[in-house]
């Protein structure tokens, strides 16, 4: 695995090309089919951003990134928790408005608050693991039910905790106090604006997430029962308990997603907090193969297309929607181009042993051979 | 597992190298943009960025009213324009940067289509001091600053007139109020309501309904909702119902339209805009003249006196009134100018809560 070989490095580059062409190609064709201007979209989409839009691209990833892991976790198992977008949602409004009670000075309160967070999408996830472990109910219906019982419950509760500031015709939690708002980090030269102080947050994040899932016994045990379950069962993995915990795990990351947008942008949690965040994770974390580099760069190209949209209906007069063409096709394009690659990939393989057996003693190739 | 998700780093580093590859060329025309726009600003041509909510133009109800007076600003004032809508659930920072790109295309006037621009008008007006802004349905102090106007409207004062109208007409003295969602903003609508139709008639039952609890905002936008909470106050005995729910409006049309009795619209004269086989239940409607905002708006920024603070569309100042298409209410018409009048000259006070 860690050996480098130019004939992999070659077929890896081959799959997200290959999707990004026929992501570029499939667009095209529909926006000539509907008669928009096809150049003016691509240079607006593929123009240079300007400081201020680096800087949201960067904020965009952050919270894609979050979500990504928190979806990611339970891919690596073979648990598709769908409901991320659901916890992301329970979870930063108890965060706003533990947050907004301003219990606790600045800095502990944001703590505190991020605290909260994860044990109240934990929570919320556990609903899941706990109907599959003890009820055998597939996550994916049931964190898809869960989904729509939290966009109810965090309406109702929001309507009663609601603070109203007189004019204004929005709904949200207490603002957070002025201590304990996150100003951010003027990391990139010339922007007004800044990034997320809890970008930290996400690096942190995804680097225990490599060092957990790739490093430790629990990861090992996860990826195994993700593999297969059997085999996990006869090696002494205790199947159920790894569900909850991972099921708890994902909710309890999913419940950071909304963390920096709270505490680095809007302050409560309102009618307009960001939605959609858990869904786009799910995307994020296919493209980026669940690995904690790979959803990065994901979450940066999906940022990256999201801010240069933005500008489409000024500049060329096409809806900013457009772009979710592209990331679906791109998406699409990624999971058959990945498949084909694989495919790809095995035959050369065949081919290099078949020739190397013809050429060499027969137990030359039994390394490689455990490889693949 | 592992090769594949260098293969997804590639990806995105490619994605990301294409867009420098073509930074170069449109770099270049960015920067003319910007040049127009300092000339456009030597000729005191007015450019106008206009983002609309959710629905945009094509709404046949709020943002197509915010529409109807930059088209007319358009010919009355050679004021040039450029438009985009608001994507559903989408981040503040995106709905800034939507703002902050009209000023970069070089807009002079930027104007927020519905409250859910208020806190990113504050911020993006904050940035930009030599640009104008406006933003419809919201005063609060999100949005406020020196270069920025808050266009509301005095929306009860409207339906106090249509609540004597539906008092006036009832034959069961009972009439209905469907609301959209149970905004504040939407309970101004029901209090004007209830206060003209008891002025008109004390003796008369009013009974509401609302569709969605917000943050749920798809009772502005569910037609079959509308039509089942109007079949109910029909049924319930009320002869006249009044919505002030968006989309949704079309439903209590219909459900008007199959008991037979009368219906009011809101927001544009519905019974101009409504499908035609509904309009014959149109008794009248609330208008709540979001054009008549934005072209005053855009005409006194083209005669250089910006308009600035919280500017109130009331009654007196033509912001909201009754309709008198189809005739329904002409025999009427004398009591509700009346109450017009009265209204205008502060004898009476519509409260805005119900």
């Amino acid at each position: 695995m860690s050996t480098f070989s130019p004939r992999k490095a070659l077929l890896a580059i081959a799959a997200p090309a290959l999707a990004l062409i026929v992501a570029f190609v499939v667009t095209s064709v529909i926006l000539l089919a509907f008669g928009d201007p096809v150049v003016e979209v691509w240079q607006t989409i593929l123009s240079a951003p300007k400081p201020r839009q680096f800087v949201q691209i960067v904020n965009g990833a952050t919270v894609y990134y979050l979500s990504a892991v928190a979806v990611a976790v339970g891919f690596r198992m073979n648990l598709f928790n769908i409901g991320v977008d659901g916890q992301y949602r329970v979870a930063a409004f108890a965060g706003a408005l533990f947050a907004g009670q301003a219990w606790f000075p600045g800095p502990v309160n944001v703590i505190l608050t991020i605290i909260v967070a994860m044990i109240a999408g934990g929570l919320w996830a556990s609903i899941a693991a706990y109907l599959k472990v003890k009820r055998g109910i597939s996550e994916v219906i049931s964190t898809i039910m869960l989904n729509a019982i939290a966009t109810g419950v965090v309406q109702w509760l929001l309507l009663k905790v609601a603070v109203k500031q007189p004019g204004s015709n929005t709904i949200t939690t207490k603002p957070i106090p002025e201590s304990s708002q996150l100003d951010g980090l003027s990391l990139i030269p010339g922007a007004a604006n800044k990034v997320y102080t809890l970008l930290l947050l996400a690096i942190l994040v995804g680097s225990a997430y490599w060092f957990i899932i790739g490093k430790t016994r629990f990861g090992f045990d996860l990826r195994a029962t993700g593999r297969s379950e059997t085999a996990a069962v006869a090696s002494g993995v205790k199947v159920p308990r790894m569900v909850v915990t991972t099921m708890v795990a994902s909710g309890a990351l999913a419940g950071l997603i909304g963390m920096p947008l709270l505490f680095g942008q809007d302050h409560n949690y309102g009618t307009t907090f960001q939605a959609g965040l858990g869904f786009a994770g799910i995307g994020i974390a296919l493209l980026g193969r669940n690995h904690p580099v790979g959803i990065a760069f994901a979450a940066l190209l999906w940022s990256f297309l999201d801010v240069q949209s933005n500008a489409l209906q000024i500049r060329a007069g096409v809806a900013s929607e457009v772009v979710f063409i592209i990331q679906g096709v791109i998406l699409f394009a990624v999971v058959i181009a990945y498949e084909l690659i694989r495919r790809a990939d095995v035959r050369l393989e065949q081919q290099r042993v078949a020739r190397e057996l013809s050429a060499v003693s027969p137990d030359a190739p039994s390394v490689e051979g455990a490889r693949a | 597992m592992r090769h594949a998700t260098k293969v997804a780093a590639v990806v995105a580093a490619a994605a990301l190298g294409l867009a420098a590859c073509s930074s170069n060329d449109t770099s270049g025309s960015s920067s003319t943009s910007a040049g127009g726009s300092s000339s456009a600003a030597a000729g005191k041509k007015i450019v106008v960025g206009i983002a609309y909510g959710v629905g945009g133009r094509g709404d046949q109800s709020f943002n197509a009213s915010a529409a109807v007076g930059l088209d007319k600003a358009k010919a009355d004032l050679g004021i040039t324009y450029k438009e985009a809508t608001q994507v559903n659930g989408e981040s503040e920072a995106a709905t800034e940067e939507r703002l902050q790109q009209f000023v970069d295309a070089g807009a002079t006037h930027v104007i927020g289509v519905g409250f859910a621009y208020a806190k990113a008008i504050g911020a993006v007006a904050k940035a930009n001091p030599e640009v104008h802004f406006a933003i419809i349905d919201d005063a609060s102090a999100d949005s406020a600053g020196p270069n920025v106007a808050q266009l509301t409207f005095a929306e009860e004062q409207g339906s106090f007139l249509v609540g004597a109208a539906a008092a006036l007409k009832s034959k069961t003295n009972t009439v209905g109020f469907v609301g959209g969602v149970a905004t504040d903003l939407i309970k101004k609508f029901e209090a004007g309501y209830i206060a003209g139709a008891k002025a008109a008639n004390p003796s008369i039952v009013v009974k509401s309904q609302y569709l969605s609890q917000p943050p749920d905002f798809s009772g502005f936008n569910d037609p079959a909702k509308g039509k089942t909470a109007a079949e109910g106050l029909y049924q319930g005995g009320a002869d006249v119902v009044y919505h002030a729910a968006g989309g949704s409006g079309s439903g209590v049309f219909t459900a008007a339209k199959a008991a037979g009795k009368l219906a009011i619209g809101v927001d544009s004269d519905q019974a101009l805009t409504a499908t035609p086989d509904v309009r014959d239940v149109i008794l009248t409607s609330m208008i709540k003249k979001v054009d008549v905002a934005v072209y005053d708006f855009l005409k006194s920024g083209s005669e250089g006196k910006d308009i600035t603070g919280n500017k109130v569309y009331d009654l007196k100042a033509g912001g909201v009134d009754y309709a008198t298409t189809g005739g329904k209410v002409d025999d009427i018409k004398a009591k509700l100018d009346d109450y017009k009048a009265k209204i205008i000259s502060g004898q009476i006070t519509v409260p805005t809560k119900p």
